[in-house]
């Protein structure tokens, strides 16, 4: 599972869970691989991620980089800005893992680098 | 032809065995792309521009390819783990996520540019469990997918519609969870041809592009109606017109027809 994955993935289908945002990552296996470059779509996907959760992720992961703590200014033009952005967003998998729900605690196991979001019938 | 969402839940029949009978069958991959190129057209995402789309039902990946292809960027729901495995194996560019999408996408709001779905929906409607209400199930996915679309972003879902009363629960759930749009067919009158897609807007009035095979219906009645004597039959035209609206009719339901002349219709000379 990349990050980008992570930023937009919620429990809140599970019954109870208003927000279930962010996912808490618990890794045990986390692989890095190249990825080709597209400065124009990390520069459009920017906007649209929860910042402050992708840092927080890689983080986690051990993968921040330089990133810094906030989104600089002319965010197209920052070419070393965006080529981090794309190896946190695109490069970095979590292989083997688990995702938490923030709210009720609810576990969603990642196992080959796939998500398990299968919910059983009384959660749903 | 036997429906195999009628055989088994599509997280049992998919197993190791179909999934991997799905991944190797060359006509498989050849339907499945086109459709995806189909359904990427009706999209209409502005051009050159690469967009974050989502596939439900990405199975083993052949339709992410074609994403790949467009220069997109794509993540995958399916809620078979074999098909799933295989698309690892077969190192897809996309994310894939194990999901039941009755269930409700997992995603926060306003994310994805478009959504693709090649013949995927009609599983949704199969009833294996009475616990699940197919009408509730319905309503969750359409609302959560309503949800994580961007304003204006469209759905285009290809799929195989038991029936009428189907395809009409499908457009009536969509319509409650606040999509406009509807159904289009691809060569509605071929049985083999015959592609039923679900058309999915977010917001504003846009148009549909017509395939450009299913367009070829080019009317040839009117200028000449005369019939075999020369003179003008109301009903039939002449013996070229009558022709030529048969061609037509072939050419609608995809089949070979020889390319028209100017001696398309002619009687044969004699010698």
């Amino acid at each position: 599972m990349k990050l980008l994955t992570h930023n937009m993935l919620s429990s809140k289908s599970l019954k109870g869970v208003v927000v279930g945002y962010p996912l808490k990552i618990e890794a045990y296996d986390v692989k890095v691989t190249e990825v080709e470059f597209n400065p124009e779509f990390i520069a459009k996907v920017i906007p649209k991620i929860d910042y402050s959760v992708l840092i927080r992720a890689a983080e986690y992961l051990g993968h921040v980089g330089k990133l810094p703590g906030h989104v600089p200014e002319n965010v197209e033009k920052n070419t070393d800005f965006l080529k981090e952005v794309h190896h946190a967003l695109l490069e970095v998998e979590v292989v083997k893992g688990d995702l938490v729900c923030p709210e009720s605690g609810r576990r969603f196991p990642i196992t080959d680098g796939i998500p398990n979001m299968l919910l059983n019938e009384d959660e749903v | 032809m036997s429906r195999p969402e009628h055989l088994a839940p599509p997280d049992i029949f998919y197993n190791e065995d179909e999934a991997r009978k799905y991944t190797c069958n060359s006509r498989i991959i050849e339907i499945q792309t086109k459709m995806c190129e189909r359904a990427l057209e009706l999209l209409l995402l502005p051009e050159n521009e690469s967009c974050l789309l989502l596939d439900i039902g990405c199975g083993s990946g052949l339709s992410g390819e074609v994403l790949e292809e467009h220069g997109h960027t794509w993540i995958g729901i399916d809620i078979s783990r074999a098909m799933l495995d295989i698309a690892k194996k077969r190192e897809v560019e996309g994310d894939v996520i194990l999901s039941d999408m009755g269930q409700g996408l997992p995603f926060r709001a306003g994310q994805f540019d478009g959504v693709v779905s090649i013949s995927a929906l009609q599983w949704l409607c199969n009833l294996d469990n009475s616990k699940h209400g197919l009408r509730k199930r319905l309503d969750v996915f359409f609302s959560s997918l309503f949800a994580c679309l961007r304003n204006g972003a469209r759905a285009v879902f290809q799929f195989y519609p038991e029936n009428d009363d189907q395809l009409n629960l499908l457009e009536s759930a969509a319509c409650k969870a606040g999509f406009s749009g509807g159904r289009m067919i691809d060569f509605p009158n071929s049985k083999k041809a015959r592609k039923v897609f679900l058309v999915l807007m977010t917001g504003g009035v846009t148009t549909v592009p017509v395939d450009s095979l299913a367009q070829q219906s080019r009317c040839t009645v009117g200028k000449n109606m005369k019939n075999k004597n020369g003179k003008k039959d109301p009903l039939r035209g002449t013996r070229r017109d009558w022709i030529m609206k048969k061609k037509d009719r072939f050419r609608n339901k995809n089949k070979e027809v020889k390319a028209d002349s100017k001696y398309t219709g002619r009687k044969r000379s004699r010698f």
